[in-house]
């Protein structure tokens, strides 16, 4: 499906979409509470069939969160990105585990690196930091740690 | 006996100052010679010229260290023969890449299982000192010599193979010219 067919099936989909196109994917806004409804029909959608999750991340603006899937139907061949934009104080948006269990492994890591909180998720602990870090987020541009970092 | 006593009698030193030359005198007596030197200097000059390194990289600089031990730099030409997979095989650590907070404890495990006498060469800007990750990372140790001492320093980002094989050899000129680091120790 070639991006104009896919807006217009997203369109209908979730009406309140918006959409940002110039690069190679078409890219797709959302608001945090239509997330997960959406995810689930962008799965289940025999037309759209988007079967893999290939990415989960997230962009500190300072202001706010972004939080950016990049999807891929592995049947039709075709990618979709979703952004999503959360309050940097307290980030919390569904959980995509139940749809694509390697969002799974994703969230965990956006979890301990920007403090995400992934609503439902089965299992939200560190991935990769070692205890002790929890809640302390040093991928956000803020982020201080008197021990380790030295500041110009 | 008679081929070390044509290698030692020889004035001439090798290329790069002097690597394999027999430290002692050689004495021509008839039906073969007498060679004399001292204990210590021959025990240096035997570890220099067969220091194995450990298999041990951790970025970008463990590409430039497989160069040098392969084909075209070789640094089995030197007596690093053939890189070892078990610590307690190793004789010099080469620190080939970034050493996160996580790695330091490996780092300091793997030291402490190599058998003494051991060197360690920190090879490249991150091993020297965090290098590109020096400022404004909560990940990464600033400096291999944080967690273990190290004997030779390579500048570079990667170091060019050159550079390592200098780093080599002057750490071979290092264990000839002196005392280990244990036995200064003890001295002091």
């Amino acid at each position: 499906m070639i991006n104009e067919a896919l807006k217009e099936k997203i369109t209908e989909l979730l009406p309140t979409a918006t959409f940002e196109e110039g690069g190679e994917w078409l890219t797709i806004n959302v608001a945090p509470d239509d997330w997960h409804s959406l995810a689930t029909q962008l799965r289940q959608d025999a037309l759209l069939f988007f079967d893999f999750l290939f990415c989960v991340t997230c962009i500190d603006w300072k202001t706010h969160l972004t939080m950016v899937y990049h999807l891929d139907s592995t049947k039709f061949r075709h990618n979709i990105v979703i952004k999503s934009t959360l309050d940097v104080v307290d980030p919390s948006i569904a959980s995509v585990t139940d749809i694509w269990q390697t969002a799974n492994f994703h969230e965990r890591e956006v979890y301990e690196m920007f403090g995400v909180n992934f609503i439902n998720h089965p299992d939200l602990r560190l991935l990769i930091l070692p205890d002790g870090w929890e809640g302390k987020r040093p991928m956000l541009k803020n982020f201080e740690d008197p021990v380790n970092m030295i500041k110009l | 006996m008679s081929n070390i006593s044509n290698n030692a009698g020889s004035s001439s030193n090798p290329p790069f100052g002097g690597g394999g030359a027999f430290p002692g005198q050689v004495h021509d007596t008839p039906g073969g010679g007498i060679v004399l030197s001292k204990l210590d200097e021959i025990i240096n000059w035997a570890r220099s010229n067969s220091l194995w390194p450990l298999t041990f990289a951790t970025s970008c600089c463990g590409i430039e260290m497989m160069s040098v031990a392969a084909a075209k730099y070789d640094f089995s030409r030197f007596g690093f023969e053939v890189a070892r997979a078990s610590p307690r095989q190793a004789d010099v650590i080469i620190i080939a890449g970034t050493i996160v907070n996580k790695m330091g404890p490996v780092l300091k495990r793997l030291y402490d299982q190599m058998g003494d006498p051991k060197y360690v060469i920190a090879m490249g800007a991150c091993a020297i000192s965090g290098g590109p990750f020096f400022y404004n990372t909560y990940s990464v140790v600033k400096g291999a010599d944080h967690i273990i001492p190290v004997d030779v320093y390579v500048a570079g980002c990667p170091p060019r193979p050159e550079a390592l094989l200098h780093a080599l050899i002057s750490l071979q000129e290092k264990i000839k010219n002196g005392l280990t680091r244990e036995q200064i120790k003890e001295v002091k």
